[in-house]
């Protein structure tokens, strides 16, 4: 749009450029006062229309209890640290197994293949089933399993975990692992297929150049999908409360709401996990950002 | 403060109004609680919500309509006594943790061994109690825990217990165990989890105790009982200031007085003594 030789008057000479610039500082103006207008009538609307409603004050105090809050905080805050460990360990397991299937699905060795079949159906088993549902039947048929008598009465499989954070971890890390697993198989498919011709070409294995060619783009390309992912599993630790973890966040603030009667506990641990998840899911947008500039 | 919570746990909904059992000359007289006079949900019907599955010895086949069972009994008591008829009572499915979600109810009163604390009566209204439990420990009868004689002999143990059970207060009070007690959400994960060794021992009403070992885990033992701290009172959950609740209070006063209470707690709750008492 803009003119080579700038100096020059004619249609677009420095009267018309100042003209314009004016009038795109006057639109910017324009657009950013009705932002803030807009962004007043309908925020302030709704918080008259919240404030003002007859059920307001039975609502405030059922889940804005002042004193419910700072008597149940602490607790939660504690049985919070836990959710945050089962994450991050879960988390782990996830990048690894998930990555595993992936590349099993991926992989067309003939010799190969009824891993490839073992994967498609986890991948599709596990993915649809509730997670919640998982949950239960891991932390509650496990330890079932490991009381299984032999005929000579000893436990053979004894030796089963039974611990219920364990076997919710073990149920999380199975559901997200198939979740993991796709969106990493998307990150491969989506490396193009002249890539690994070219590391054929090279002289590499099929298997080099997966590992050095194809994996390290892929990875890079499904960060964003991945964080998603994180996000969803920070929460649904809070699943685990239902198989009797004791010290959740969840469960904890259920404790004090089932003691109080009062809603406010699960406000508090509504609260921790946004604590989490808003930084995540901000770091998510500025990567998404970074990759378009790029 | 503590006055008006104290009131109010007494099953009251106003501060400015008496408690229904200790002044009896005071209260709403059950001339003035007809079901023409009551505003019930639905206009000369009883609607009465209780959790599923309702089990024994509160609820018998899981069908509240029966009026066998000690809660069942009591709730048909009370609508007797109310002047409603038995095919005027319907019942409700109400999961004990929607029971004190805040707004309108689906119910006229929710009768769910569902215990009277202050805290809570700050949120819902009880009517005066109809029933005092005590806390029972159960084990499997080849269990370390089975053998235990005092609650300082069960402090090793794993305990398991029911969301919003009073139980598990008992547990952290009188119990103190080492291991922070595993809380599940309905009383069949918590018979799971003793069946399935993850606990060594669960705490439980007594009568919820009898009814455990009898038919659910029959390799169970009661082991002892115990009361919790302050006691543990059962009332009908009725919406907070709901216009029913004097009358229902008055109606359970009425049964108590009469000795149909203890009654109908002779008929399905009888073992209770029994079971040696832990300290």
């Amino acid at each position: 749009m803009s003119t080579p030789d700038g100096t020059a008057s004619g249609p677009l000479g420095p009267d018309r450029r100042a003209e314009r610039a004016a009038a795109r500082r006057a639109r910017t103006l324009r657009h950013q006062g009705v932002a803030l207008v807009s962004t007043l009538v309908v925020l302030g609307g709704l918080t008259l229309l919240v404030l003002t409603s007859p059920g307001w004050e039975v609502f405030k105090g059922s889940f804005f209890d002042a004193e419910v809050f700072s008597d149940s905080f602490p607790d939660i805050l504690r049985a919070f640290w836990l959710d945050v460990r089962v994450f991050l360990i879960v988390e782990l397991v996830v990048l690894v197994v998930g990555l595993v299937v992936a590349l099993l699905r991926t992989i067309d060795a003939p010799a190969l293949f009824p891993l490839r079949i073992v994967a498609i159906v986890y991948t599709d088993v596990f993915r649809g089933i509730p997670t919640i549902l998982l949950v239960y039947m891991v932390g509650f048929g496990v330890p079932a399993i490991a009381l299984g008598e032999a005929a000579d009465g000893s436990r053979p499989l004894d030796w089963l975990p039974t611990e219920p954070v364990v076997l919710g971890g073990f149920a999380l890390a199975l559901s997200y692992s198939a979740y993991v697993a796709e969106v990493y198989r998307a990150g491969i498919n989506s490396i193009h297929r002249g890539q690994r011709d070219a590391a054929l070409a090279v002289g590499l294995t099929e298997g080099q150049a997966l590992r050095h060619v194809i994996v390290p783009q892929a990875v890079r390309r499904i960060g964003p999908p991945l964080l998603n992912d994180f996000i969803a599993l920070q929460k649904d630790v809070a699943l685990i409360a239902i198989i009797g973890v004791t010290g959740e966040a969840f469960r904890q603030a259920q404790i004090e709401t089932a003691a109080t009667f009062n809603y406010t506990p699960l406000v508090a641990a509504a609260m921790l996990y946004l604590c989490i998840t808003i930084p995540l899911a901000r770091l998510l947008d500025h990567w998404e950002l970074g990759g378009r500039a790029r | 403060m503590l006055a008006a919570t104290a009131l109010i746990a007494a099953g009251c909904g106003d501060d400015d109004e008496e408690p229904a059992e200790d002044t009896a000359g005071e209260t709403v007289s059950l001339e003035d609680c007809t079901p023409d006079q009551l505003e019930t949900l639905r206009d000369g019907q009883l609607t009465v919500g209780t959790d599923s599955p309702a089990f024994p010895p509160y609820f018998e086949d899981d069908d509240p309509t029966n009026g066998e069972g000690f809660e069942s009994a009591v709730a048909y008591a009370i609508a007797d006594t109310l002047g409603f008829a038995e095919d005027e009572v319907e019942w409700v499915v109400v999961p004990f943790n929607s029971s004190y979600a805040p707004g309108p109810k689906d119910f006229d009163f929710d009768i769910n061994q569902v215990s009277i604390t202050p805290k809570r009566a700050e949120q819902v209204d009880f009517s005066t109690p109809y029933y005092t439990a005590q806390q029972a420990v159960v084990a499997l009868k080849d269990s370390d825990a089975a053998e235990a004689t005092s609650l300082a002999d069960l402090a090793e143990a794993r305990i398991g217990v029911q969301i919003g059970t009073t139980s598990l207060d008992a547990v952290e009070a009188s119990i103190q165990p080492s291991e922070e007690p595993q809380v599940f959400d309905t009383s069949n994960d918590v018979v799971s989890a003793l069946k399935q060794e993850q606990v060594d021992a669960v705490v439980v009403d007594v009568p919820t105790a009898f009814f455990l070992t009898a038919v659910q885990v029959p390799q169970g033992t009661t082991v002892g009982q115990f009361e919790a701290p302050g006691g543990d009172e059962w009332g009908a959950l009725l919406e907070k200031d709901s216009p029913l609740t004097d009358c229902v209070s008055a109606a359970v006063d009425e049964l108590d007085a009469s000795g149909e209470l203890a009654a109908i707690e002779q008929e399905w709750i009888a073992d209770k003594a029994n079971a040696p008492v832990l300290e």
